[in-house]
């Protein structure tokens, strides 16, 4: 019986907090209206979620293109189609890596920092006070954050991408010895830029979304206590790779589905 | 904190980097440059047989870009493949006897049309087709032809 009616509490509880998130997101994008005004409030959350995790970002880039250049060298050598090394880098970085990686990692870097510092700020009352001075939390606080996180993640994937294949170049062309020019002329006839470029800036802009979603909601409705601080960051990371990954199956299915 | 100028600029350069690099992804790995066919015309062929040909193929003169496949369809009178395409408007030249045959890139590459020109006076306008044209060649045919050539032979005087 007690199992049951644990299993009832879990259910009730995991669809509050849904409605909750949703509604919480239906308050954020309407606050960020209001936001067009202050763009300076946005711009501070786009250096402190975009340009701190521009390091990580291009330095992981540049080792999975090159681990990719090494990787699919050694397969392709064996079918004597070394020359297609940079139609593979290119669509790997450009279709799935290039998105979903930087999402990992911008859900380590700057998602659970975003989580982190709602939270403390919820926790040492500095939200509540805001309140009583008649100044919207959501506004000043959630809503620059959530917008500042939507910006940075396509540019950073963009980024990640393009570094991610001089990385394949710089192993392809210069270690490995693929001629230069087959390299790009194979990249350019099997890389098209609206089935494989666009739908990359689409997914990444996605898990833009969520993943922002996720860091704020987990902050802002995190226990106030120092250990709720630290499961919420807990949670975020875990949700916001869960999501990554589930949504990346879901939207790859949706747009290969009909080529 | 770090003052507001400096902000101001890194996220300037960040921002500006990520639009370059969204550039670089359109222009020297996609095919943006490339894609679309400008101010082109669109003219059709009928094959027996289109093979592996795929939709956005390359339309090929004398080896050179001209243009793509922009659709293939079925003709249920002739029980033919109806290939349309679109020819770039650069190449408005193409004498309308030309030929179209498919042919396939490397050993194993992907298939393309090639246009082989004619001698008419008249050139190709939108909306025309092609008469003259050559299927591509199936590989499985083709072994059987050799088989079937093979065992016929009179064998070698026991």
């Amino acid at each position: 019986m007690s199992t049951i009616r644990t299993l009832g509490s879990i259910v009730i509880n995991s669809i509050e907090r849904l409605g909750r998130a949703s509604m919480f997101l239906y308050e954020v994008l309407t606050g960020s209206w209001e936001l067009l005004r202050r763009f300076y409030l946005v711009v501070q959350q786009v250096y402190a979620v975009g340009v701190l995790t521009l390091l990580i970002i291009l330095v992981s880039g540049l080792f999975v293109g090159m681990v990719l250049g090494l990787q699919g060298y050694n397969t392709l050598v064996k079918f004597g189609s070394a020359n297609s090394l940079g139609l593979l880098v290119a669509l790997s970085l450009v279709r799935e890596l290039g998105p979903v990686v930087t999402a990992l990692l911008f859900a380590g870097r700057a998602g659970s920092a975003l989580t982190a510092e709602i939270g403390l700020m919820k926790a040492t009352e500095q939200l509540a006070g805001m309140e009583m001075m008649a100044v919207n939390p959501i506004t000043r606080v959630i809503a620059p954050r959530f917008l500042g996180g939507v910006i940075a993640m396509p540019l950073l994937a963009a980024l990640f991408s393009a570094i991610g294949v001089l990385g394949g170049h710089l192993v392809g062309v210069g270690l490995l010895g693929v001629d230069s020019g087959a390299f790009w002329s194979q990249m350019q006839n099997g890389v098209d830029y609206r089935d494989d470029i666009l739908n990359g800036v689409i997914k990444s802009l996605v898990f833009g979304v969520v993943v922002s979603w996720i860091a704020v909601f987990e902050g802002y409705d995190a226990v106030p206590t120092s250990e709720g601080v630290s499961s919420a960051t807990n949670r975020t990371v875990v949700y916001s790779s869960l999501a990554v990954l589930g949504l990346d199956f879901l939207l790859t299915a949706l747009t290969l589905g009909d080529v | 904190m770090i003052n507001r100028k400096s902000l101001e600029v890194w996220v300037g350069l960040f921002v500006a980097a990520g639009i370059f690099a969204l550039g670089m992804l359109a222009f020297k790995v996609g095919n943006l440059t490339t894609a679309d066919v400008i101010d082109g015309y669109r003219i059709r062929a009928n094959f027996d047989n289109v093979g592996g040909l795929k939709v956005k193929a390359a339309v090929t003169m004398a080896g050179v870009r001209i243009g793509r496949v922009t659709g293939i369809g079925f003709d249920n009178k002739k029980y033919q493949a109806v290939v349309t395409m679109d020819i770039d408007g650069k190449f408005k030249i193409i004498p309308n006897d030309s030929s179209a045959s498919i042919l396939t890139s490397g050993l194993l590459g992907d298939q393309y049309i090639g246009l082989e020109p004619g001698g008419a006076e008249e050139y190709l306008k939108d909306g025309d087709v092609m008469r003259t044209t050559q299927s591509a060649l199936v590989l499985e045919k083709l072994v059987g032809q050799v088989i079937f050539s093979k065992t016929n032979e009179p064998g070698p005087a026991k």
